[in-house]
């Protein structure tokens, strides 16, 4: 019983820190003026936008099992679970963005906007779409775990650095700092744990 | 990306003054004039044959530039320049949203619309010159800061 107490206290500050690190930076952007002049779909599609950039700071801590309380195989299913809600994420969000003003949405998945922004952001979805359909025909596919390790690493970096991108050179209804610090923290977790896995997988060979 | 943006808007302001040098008693520097191109995106949710108004919306915030002809850079009386954005008075989509006015002896224009807000990732406006006496042209200009209360956009108009 003594030695659980120190460890839930920890526990209960890493969840308070994640949700700390999801919730500002939704609240700030739910107080953006911006929202103001907006139709609901419009809003729906960036807030859209918004939960799967937060959800991009939750995949790699489940990957990694940094989240305490979820076994390793609980911990997998949340992650291939957050991973769906991540792919509807982005189809509301591109959806709502062409009933907003289809000409902008079609220019941005033709390589041809006018804004930087867009190019990344088109980019990361479809490493993210992928991503999933890798995920759900790995067994099929008989992949090797080394090669869809090294796969699914490869995507989720493009992934995370398209979306930082696309979310930092968008001025929107996120709030600069909040956006800046989510961002960081994502890019932060999906290094570390690519990292600590790719470490993980040479030492379970090598034995 | 914050240099290159400045050094592009450094250039813009450059080009401007080169320009604006050009209209006041340097003929010679006008010779040759490059017609403007279209701007990517600029032709996004256009709506053909915007109304003449005094004003869209409750106004407040001011469009405004020249129409000049390419080559001698003349000033182009009379032509009629269409305006849309994303405003605080309804997206670029609405009808309300959208209107015309007309270039004065100068080739100046100025309309007055509501506030432009940023949409789309960036504060920007939508102009068009679609007449048939020059090549249509569509520019997309974007704002310095949201918090801007104009935006210059300037026509060198080829003729059809």
């Amino acid at each position: 019983m003594d030695l659980k107490r120190p460890s839930r206290t920890r526990q209960t500050l890493v969840w308070a820190a994640l949700a700390t690190a999801v919730a500002v930076p939704i609240a700030a952007a739910a107080a953006s003026p911006l929202l103001a002049w907006r139709d609901p779909v419009y809003i729906a599609a960036g807030f859209a936008g918004i939960i799967a950039l937060s959800l991009l700071l939750v995949q790699p801590l489940l990957a990694g099992g940094h989240l305490p309380g979820l076994t390793a195989q609980r911990g997998r299913r949340v992650h291939r679970w957050i991973g769906s809600v991540l792919v509807g994420m982005v189809i509301i969000h591109v959806a709502g963005l062409w009933i907003t003003s289809p000409p902008d949405v079609i220019d941005a998945l033709l390589f041809a906007s006018p804004t930087p922004f867009s190019a990344w952001g088109v980019i990361a979805m479809w490493a993210l779409f992928t991503t999933a359909v890798l995920a759900a025909l790995r067994r099929r596919l008989r992949l090797r775990p080394l090669v869809w390790r090294r796969a699914h690493t490869a995507l989720a970096v493009l992934i995370v650095v398209g979306s930082t991108v696309h979310a930092l050179l968008i001025e929107g209804t996120m709030e600069t700092l909040s956006k800046a610090a989510l961002c960081a923290l994502v890019l932060a977790a999906t290094v570390k744990v690519a990292v600590d896995l790719r470490g993980r997988a040479n030492r379970k060979r090598s034995f | 990306m914050t240099d290159s943006i400045i050094t592009r808007r450094a250039l813009l302001a450059a080009a401007g003054a080169v320009v604006a040098a050009g209209m006041s008693g340097l003929p010679a520097r006008a010779q040759g004039l490059a017609a403007t191109p279209t701007m990517r995106g600029g032709a996004n949710n256009y709506r053909p044959g915007a109304p003449i108004v005094d004003r869209i919306g409750g106004g407040g915030f001011w469009m405004m530039g020249t129409v000049r002809r390419a080559g001698d850079g003349a000033p182009l009386a009379g032509q009629r320049i269409q305006v849309w954005a994303h405003t605080t008075e309804g997206h670029e989509r609405d009808p309300h949203s959208h209107g015309a006015t007309l270039t004065d002896a100068n080739g100046v224009f100025r309309l007055e619309m509501p506030q432009i807000v940023p949409a789309f990732g960036q504060p920007h406006g939508h102009l068009a010159y679609d007449d048939d006496d020059f090549e249509t042209v569509f520019l997309r200009p974007v704002m310095a800061r949201a918090s801007d209360t104009s935006l210059n956009a300037d026509f060198v108009l080829q003729p059809a």
